[in-house]
């Protein structure tokens, strides 16, 4: 196994705050060889259905490239840098998707914040690819300076089999929020991978919107480079029939007195819809004082829906402030509809506010005001196909 | 107008055990403008008998009628029911998280109404329920029922009864959790709205403290899934005596 410097210095720190192997976190290398294509059977790739990935994971070379809309307001400043540069700032893969993007991207492209710089408005790159016949690998490294504040949002739209490696890096004190938007086409695939290292005293808020696409399989991972890093990462993710949503949250507590905050939410309709959510947090022997709290709700609309739903705690100190975790998948609450209607709301729209009322909370907590109306009304188009939808209702009545 | 007429009711629930009859046959009338008070002793048929009206898909009618104005009620859906002029105050209203009471009011009243109510009006009149029942304007920013005190939800269900001004209004325990201020304000509540064209009442209770504010015509005591008696005011009186011990017993001799 070739381990590379950068990889080193994770392993040794590792192995400095008592390396601890998880299967469901594989140690990082670029080499390919240490990650075989997956037969399915592997712990960490037995939701996914492969064969929908349309050979994202074969390692086939590709010029492609999605269409780059961006708005890059005063402060922050968007390049192109080398692989090398790439390789020497970024947080290293661990599985084969982010290895494969970062082989065979070519060049990436850093996003840059310096220190003490606040950036009013939002940092926009609209993503968008032409087709699903278009294979495509991204790179990008985002840099936060030292109590730098500034908020990214990233839009997936069209269409492409998309696969791609970022790396966030907050600087010690400074506030970033991050928000990714998968819009996609029906047919699109994705694979994603966001790891951010989270300095001393900063926090960090990374929500990850989930709408669009056939197959999505995206990774939030957190570390932390000192102590007193907070960060919270949220979900929401909406599957229709056949679409596959899965969402792969990693909070490394590798240093004390950190936090992490994982907040999912998801709803599933029509048949073949299938979302998974896996909430690992590992709490290191070195991370005395942390708090984590990791939360997956679903709301089941129709038959022949599932959701997976697993949260996983490792747990190698005592002390402690709080650790804990909830998970639950639900059909709408009788009771709930009944009440509404009982005062004169139809069944339709009694629905309607249920869902919307499950989703508000956390729409709330995104709190990105320019993408606000967008999510809010995404999420009614979403809900109106829903509850317009004679054939789910019936399923839900049967 | 309203009357409500409830001929020989069945009901039953589903148990492991298959269907376990509860209403044995519930009869009685409420006139146009009248309050009656329904008593009985845990377990004999008062819920069943509210919810079954409303409609709560737990219960399956096994016979009987329910006629609103002569409209036959059982066969309506719960929301067509409170298009009609129903309205249920429910012993634990239910929480719907993230749902404002604002935004939840206001489809309600444009559920039943069939037009959104008038913005300029609306607001003052949603603060003035809720200030009449000596709850905060803020809350119709709060989640519905979430969080609330029991005597907040039942307050709020008042609000509610206030401002969706239904036909026939059955109040299920809504004086149970209340403090003695509470009590007053929630009866001057009921009363506001029985004084109202036209209104019924139906008011489900264990006390007679609540009746010292709120005055039925009628009293009906349950027992056993049946009205045991009728009478005027006098009889919760007498209940408040005696207990339900005579009703109990006569029922259990006649079973
Ligand atoms: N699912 C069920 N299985 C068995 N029995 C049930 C079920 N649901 C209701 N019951 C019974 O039906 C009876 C009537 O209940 P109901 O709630 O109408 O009583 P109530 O008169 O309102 O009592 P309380 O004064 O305690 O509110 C009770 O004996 C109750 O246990
Ligand atoms: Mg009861």
């Amino acid at each position: 196994m070739t381990v590379t410097d950068a990889a080193r210095d994770t392993v040794a720190a590792a192995l400095e705050s008592d390396r601890v192997e998880s299967h469901l976190n594989p140690p990082p290398s670029y080499d390919l060889a240490d990650h075989p294509l997956p037969t399915g059977r592997e712990e960490v790739w037995r939701f996914t259905p492969l064969k929908r990935l349309r050979g994202l994971l074969d390692g086939e070379a590709s010029t492609g490239s999605l269409t780059w809309d961006t708005t890059i307001p005063a402060g922050a400043s968007l390049t192109e840098i080398s692989p090398e540069e790439a390789r020497a700032l970024e947080l290293a893969p661990n599985e084969r998707p982010a290895a494969l993007a970062a082989e065979l991207s070519g060049s990436a492209r850093l996003v840059d914040v310096p220190a003490d710089t606040r950036v009013e408005e939002p940092i926009v790159l609209r993503l968008t690819g032409g087709s699903v016949d278009d294979l495509v690998h991204g790179r990008m490294v985002y840099r936060f300076g030292a109590h730098s504040e500034a908020t990214v949002v990233l839009v997936h739209e069209g269409s492409a089999r998309y696969n791609a490696i970022s790396t966030f890096l907050v600087g010690d004190g400074a506030k970033v929020t991050v928000l990714t938007l998968q819009d996609w086409a029906d047919d699109a695939v994705h694979l994603g991978r966001d790891s951010i290292r989270v300095g001393r005293d900063a926090s960090v808020k990374h929500a990850s919107i989930s709408f669009g696409g056939d197959v999505v399989r995206l990774h939030a991972n957190v570390e932390y480079a000192g102590p007193g890093g907070e960060a919270e990462l949220l979900g929401l993710y909406y599957a229709d029939a056949g679409q596959h949503l899965e969402h792969r949250l990693f909070a490394d507590h590798n240093a004390p007195k950190t936090k992490s905050n994982v907040n999912y939410k998801g709803a599933l309709q029509g048949t073949g819809a299938h979302t998974v959510w896996i909430g690992n947090v590992l709490i290191r022997k070195v991370a005395e004082g942390i708090e984590t709290y990791e939360e997956n709700r679903n709301l089941v609309l129709t038959d022949g829906c599932q959701a997976d739903s697993v949260p996983n705690l490792e747990i190698e100190t005592g002390e402690i402030e709080g650790a804990g975790h909830a998970s639950a998948t639900a059909r709408f609450d009788d009771e709930q509809l009944f009440y509404l209607k009982s005062r004169g709301v139809s069944e339709t729209e009694a629905r309607r506010l249920v869902l919307h009322g499950f989703f508000s909370e956390l729409i709330r907590k995104v709190d990105v005001p320019s993408l606000e109306e967008r999510l809010t009304a995404t999420v009614e188009a979403e809900l109106a196909k829903t509850v317009t939808s004679g054939s789910s209702a019936a399923a839900l009545e049967a | 107008m309203s009357t409500l007429e409830i001929k020989d009711l069945q009901v039953s629930v589903e148990t492991e055990d298959g269907p376990k009859e509860i209403l044995k046959g519930v009869t009685l009338t409420i006139k146009d403008g009248e309050t009656h008070a329904i008593m009985g002793p845990n377990g004999s048929g008062k819920s069943t008998t509210a919810y079954s009206i409303a409609g709560h898909p737990k219960y399956t009618i096994t016979g009987g009628e329910v006629l609103l104005d002569g409209e036959d009620v059982l066969a309506m859906s719960v929301d067509e029911r409170a298009r009609a002029g129903l309205f249920l105050a429910m012993q634990y209203p239910v929480e719907v998280p993230g749902v404002s009471m604002a935004n939840f009011l206001r489809t309600a009243k444009t559920a039943l109404d069939g037009e959104a109510p008038k913005l300029r009006t609306w607001v003052k009149d949603v603060n003035g329920a809720l200030e009449r029942m000596n709850l905060d304007t803020q809350f119709s920013q709060r989640s519905v029922n979430e969080g609330f005190s029991g005597g907040e939800k039942k307050r709020a269900e008042i609000a509610q009864l206030d401002l969706l001004d239904p036909k026939l209004a059955i109040l299920d325990e809504i004086d149970s959790g209340l403090d003695i201020d509470a009590l007053k304000v929630v009866s001057e509540g009921i009363n506001r709205f029985a004084e109202r064209d036209g209104k019924g009442v139906l008011l489900i209770t264990h006390y007679t403290r609540i009746l010292r504010y709120v005055k039925p015509d009628v009293v009906h005591v349950f027992v056993d899934g049946r009205v045991a008696e009728s009478g005027g005011p006098e009889l919760a009186d007498e209940l408040e005596a005696n207990g339900y011990d005579k009703y109990v017993k006569a029922a259990a001799a006649q079973a």
